[in-house]
């Protein structure tokens, strides 16, 4: 958890940015805590979106016009930009979706449906979100695939050793989340893929909570599919990237049907357009692909490095603090965490902490995170979750923690 | 006392409290004071899904009129509150009274984030199953 590099953000400065935390809640300054569920967007941000709506809004792609014009070249701007945060080799691997549920669903239904058979495994983890569970159980169900779980310990961090046990010539897909939701656990997605390749099985990473936290690369991790959501990485809502190696998507059958994705359409034969656009039919969620580009520069501006040792210091701060507390126990306690502290309160349901906390301003999220399984490995029905963002303060984890003190006195 | 005279009572009680946390934490005491449910009666079919938390509601009818009992895991106080302030609204009245009740306390009394954040604690649900009762029972002779 230390951090090699001291922050030399101006947080104060920061907030200036995000006009949504300047308000009061139940009578108190907001304090946000829920930045694992989806973080505030910076003034520029909004000002993408309004931008886009009242000064080139049209549909992109075919139109001769000047509006059309402005806004397909805002749109494939923003396309070069992941290709760039990403680090992706060929601009036609960046592919737009509604979000890293959405991506999921894409391979499973594509890649999956195409190339895997009876018998094939697939390895997912007992960290992963629903989202990289259900779509993969879905394919099992249809194709007659096996589903394997990588277990955790007790730190809640992936057993390697219990993975290798389970890469088979059998193997043939592996879907592991780059960074736990529910617990802020960093995995070691290079070696996870390595040793994956080296059965031949393809890989998927879900990097929905590592997008906003950590520097990528998936040139450097060798990642086949990378798939991500604009709102956790300080973008809008509704929109999404799914990264894939050019040769698997040229390889792969269309996800949906209708314009934009075709080359021409007859009544006897539709032949597809090419990647990316193979995978985009319809009018794409265009305002929000535009306003990406934005979120991305607000980053790079901050310095990914510098935004992640102020998060490691307030893990660090909220970590000493909250262990302070009689009766806390934090769950999730690995080496490798970006700022995500999951725990639960003895005697006291997470949903009553939940509620106590908001009427003294203070917003986190409670239950199981969409994480079910992984709360079953903890024997636990949910925890409360403490997640931050680079606009948090060593200030708000103090309110937290005194808000907690209040939820056991009113409770015990 | 009729059910809104009741519902009258806990407006009145409620107006004392300024603060939100003091409007819980008078909810989480009558939790606390809520005669214990049978744990024979803590069954699947009484269970009110769509909670967060494990609550129960049964209904018993006697002399033409329907009491009842609830409660809620151990640890999830607030959700015991509510189910403890229905039950003072509701128990002991004529099944079709209940089947009919207008609970307008409930908006009264100001509980914010109580009923918006317990939606997934279902306090809805609570009131749906209470009616449901009093509808059910509106239809049986003793």
């Amino acid at each position: 958890m230390q951090s090699a590099i001291e922050t030399t953000l101006d947080i104060q400065q920061i907030r200036r940015d995000f006009p949504i935390l300047h308000q009061q809640v139940n009578g108190r300054p907001l304090v946000y805590l829920d930045n694992a569920a989806t973080n505030q967007k910076p003034t520029a941000v909004i000002n993408a979106l309004t931008g886009y709506y009242e000064g080139y809004n049209a549909n992109i792609h075919r139109g001769i016009h000047h509006l059309a014009e402005k806004a397909t070249a805002a749109f494939e701007a923003s396309r070069r930009a992941m290709q760039e945060f990403l680090n992706a080799k060929h601009w036609q691997e960046i592919i737009f979706t509604y979000g890293t549920t959405d991506g999921i669903n894409l391979v499973a239904q594509t890649y999956g449906r195409q190339f895997l058979k009876e018998g094939d495994e697939i390895i997912i983890s007992t960290m992963e979100h629903h989202s990289n569970i259900v779509p993969w159980q879905m394919l099992c169900e249809e194709k007659g695939c096996i589903l394997k779980v990588i277990p955790v310990n007790d730190e809640g961090e992936l057993l390697i050793d219990e993975y290798e046990k389970l890469l088979t010539e059998r193997t043939k897909f592996v879907s592991c989340v780059h960074v736990s939701n529910s617990l802020g656990t960093i995995n070691p997605v290079k070696t996870i893929i390595d040793k994956a390749h080296a059965v031949g099985a393809v890989v998927l990473i879900d990097g929905a909570q590592a997008s906003s936290h950590l520097e990528l690369d998936v040139q450097e991790l060798d990642a086949d599919f990378y798939v991500l959501s604009a709102h956790k990485l300080y973008g809008p809502t509704g929109m999404g990237v799914l990264y894939g190696k050019k040769e698997l998507l040229d390889a792969m059958p269309p996800y949906r049907g209708g314009g934009e994705m075709i080359k021409e359409v007859t009544f006897a034969k539709t032949t597809y357009n090419e990647i990316p656009y193979k995978f985009e039919a319809g009018t794409p969620n265009i305002a929000d692909v535009v306003a990406v580009k934005t979120a991305l520069e607000y980053m790079a501006g901050l310095g990914k490095e510098n935004i992640a040792a102020h998060e490691n210091d307030l893990l660090q701060y909220a970590t000493e603090q909250l262990s302070e507390l009689d009766g806390l126990r934090i769950i999730g306690q690995a080496k490798h965490k970006i700022g995500v502290v999951s725990f639960v309160l003895d005697g006291i349901h997470h949903q009553d902490t939940g509620v106590i906390l908001d009427q003294q301003g203070i917003a986190v999220r409670t239950g199981h995170h969409c994480t079910q399984p992984l709360m079953q490995r903890f024997g636990i029905a949910g925890t409360t979750r403490a997640s931050f963002a680079v606009y948090n303060t060593r200030d708000e984890i103090d309110r937290l923690v005194t808000g907690l003190r209040r939820v056991q006195k009113m409770m015990l | 006392m009729t059910i809104n005279e009741k519902q009258d009572e806990i407006i009145e009680e409620f107006d004392l409290f300024d603060d939100q946390l003091d409007k819980t934490q008078y909810i989480i005491d009558l939790g606390k004071k809520l005669p214990p449910m049978p744990e024979s009666l803590k069954t699947d079919e009484n269970r009110i899904m769509g909670c967060q938390s494990k609550v129960w509601v049964d209904a018993e009818l006697k002399d033409s009129q329907l009491y009842f009992y609830g409660d809620s895991e151990p640890t999830a106080q607030i959700s015991k509150g509510l189910v403890g302030l229905l039950i003072r609204v509701l128990s002991g009245e004529k099944p079709e009274d209940i089947a009919n009740a207008d609970l307008y306390f409930i908006p009264r009394v100001g509980m914010g984030n109580l009923i918006t954040s317990l939606r997934a604690g279902g306090l809805a649900s609570m009131i749906e199953r209470m009616k449901a009762f009093g509808k059910a029972y509106s239809t049986v002779k003793q």
